[in-house]
């Protein structure tokens, strides 16, 4: 057990500590995190209602493709991204694989499934609910669309929250399109797998707890947000 | 209410993403380098110097290699001789230049339950083949990986046809095959600057080193123009005359973490 008690330690001392590199990775991991959850959010909440109220040719099979693509193991997406990314690939011109840009396309691509998918459940069931009230109002179906939508902003939330967690515990593909460089695209579990490797297991694991420590945090947050947005809505 | 504040925080996120700084350099590079904190030595004082960003994206030496071959890098640091001059005279990279070296070294369980214990590498590959202790191999096509292979072929033995019995086969990094390692209580061939800084060596003691069989040669490869126009072929020219060069070598020579010195430059030889 001393091993946990060396990692706590250690987790406390680099948030005590606070000195600059430590710092820098955790700010990165954010932003990273933080904007492909935003884009994630931005396609996967119009997708999902879509999905809940459009009727369109092929809209059980995308609904059917969006299911699917939550269970995408990130090491595929990784090194999709690579051969479309490498200079070699058909987005080589871009230049860039090995920049944070290319970590948060990555991450996006692995949020926005789930957020739809769980955004399609919750305009799906309200929908039942409101179907009536919207045909009375002659509402279109996109401004139905938005209705539902608004209406669901609680779920919503909780949506953002489960996209967000796989985007923060995410490795495989961010390391490999990020490249895991030095003060470029070193994020908290790309660190944590370099120090693993160097067989420094206790400081691997205290900046473990210091992401989990950062995920509690956001969740409290954002908890706090859905209970607020949820009580007129109900109210 | 809520979507001026998301509005915000994208501007925010956005805004704070580093910037691509003007000069920089992606160099494809060995995995041993990294993890011993070499190039946290070497880099600050040839950015210091020269204002050039160097970026090191650390793999296989295999992958590196690939990688580079792709043109997703500007310069390569790899230790596989052979490999290495193949993707020069592919025409992939410009000539290929001696570096530094240091060696390979095998590491066990103190209790060596194989008898490998000594100065012949050879011997003890066929001991432990012959005892049929655990072994774990990295197999992953790195220079280490490539290393260990040739060893067992000139000991005359064929472990892989024992993988999933004795002979383990990690497809992991060096670091990731020596905690397995020493969990397991399987003898592995590393590099010795991965050993020296590997903090969780557990009972593992070195069990050979010195034959002249684990002599481990790095190179250095500039990524030919020719081959990929995106080369930064200035960038990466200044940084490969740097560390072949007096100051480069020096600064190779002087970095000694726990005061023990983990690679002798070789460049001028």
């Amino acid at each position: 057990m001393s091993a946990f008690r060396e990692a706590i330690a250690e987790a406390a001392g680099l948030i005590v500590r606070a000195d600059a590199d430590f710092l820098e990775i955790v700010a990165l991991s954010a932003q990273v995190t933080g904007l492909a959850v935003l884009i994630a959010c931005a396609i996967g909440f119009p997708l999902g209602a879509l999905l809940a109220v459009g009727r369109f040719r092929g809209r059980g099979a995308l609904s059917l493709a969006v299911s699917a693509a939550m269970g995408l193991p990130p090491v595929v997406v990784g090194l999709v991204l690579y051969m479309l990314l490498s200079r070699a690939g058909p987005l080589g011109v871009l230049g860039l694989l090995y920049t944070p840009t290319a970590m948060v396309i990555a991450q996006v691509v692995l949020v926005t499934p789930i957020i739809a998918a769980l955004t399609r459940q919750v305009v799906e069931d309200l929908d039942a609910e409101y179907s009536e009230t919207l045909r009375a109002l002659r509402a279109t179906r996109a401004q139905a669309m938005g209705t539902l939508l608004w209406e669901a902003r609680p779920a919503l939330v909780t949506a953002a929250l489960a996209g967000l967690g796989r985007a923060m515990a995410e490795v495989g593909a961010v390391m490999i399109v990020g490249g895991n460089i030095d003060h470029l695209t070193r994020v908290m579990t790309t660190a944590i797998a370099l120090e693993t490797s160097r067989g420094e297991l206790a400081l691997a694991l205290a900046l473990g707890i210091v992401l989990l420590v950062a995920s509690l945090a956001i969740n409290a947050a954002l908890m706090g947000l859905r209970q607020r947005i949820g009580e007129p809505a109900h109210g | 209410m809520i979507r001026p504040l998301i509005t915000a925080a994208a501007l925010a996120l956005l805004g704070a993403l580093p910037a691509t700084a003007q000069s920089h350099i992606t160099v494809q590079s060995t995995t041993s380098t990294q993890n011993s904190g070499l190039y946290e030595h070497l880099l600050p004082i040839f950015e210091e110097k020269t204002g050039i960003d160097v970026r090191v994206v650390a793999v296989g030496t295999g992958q590196a290699l690939k990688n580079a071959g792709n043109c997703d890098g500007d310069m390569l640091i790899t230790h596989a001789r052979a490999a290495e001059e193949a993707f020069v005279a592919e025409g992939k990279g410009l000539a290929r230049h001696t570096l530094m070296y240091n060696d390979f070294i095998l590491v066990g369980p103190a209790a060596d339950p194989a008898s490998a214990a000594g100065d012949d590498i050879l011997a003890a590959l066929s001991a432990i083949a012959e005892s049929e202790a655990p072994f774990a191999s990295r197999a992953d096509d790195s220079g280490t990986n490539k290393a260990e292979l040739a060893l067992w072929s000139e000991a005359g033995a064929d472990p892989k046809a024992a993988s999933g019995t004795w002979y383990l086969e990690t497809g992991s990094g060096m670091g990731a095959t020596l905690n397995l390692g020493t969990a397991q209580g399987a003898y592995v061939l590393t590099d010795r600057a991965t050993w020296d800084t590997f903090a969780n060596k557990s009972d593992f003691e070195i069990l050979v080193e010195g034959d002249p069989k684990l002599f481990n040669q790095y190179g250095l490869i500039v990524v030919s123009p020719a081959a990929c126009p995106a080369t930064r072929i200035v960038e990466a020219e200044t940084f490969a005359k740097w560390l072949l060069g007096p100051e480069g070598q020096d600064a190779i020579q002087a970095f000694a973490p726990n005061g023990k010195q983990l690679f002798f430059p070789n460049a001028a030889e």
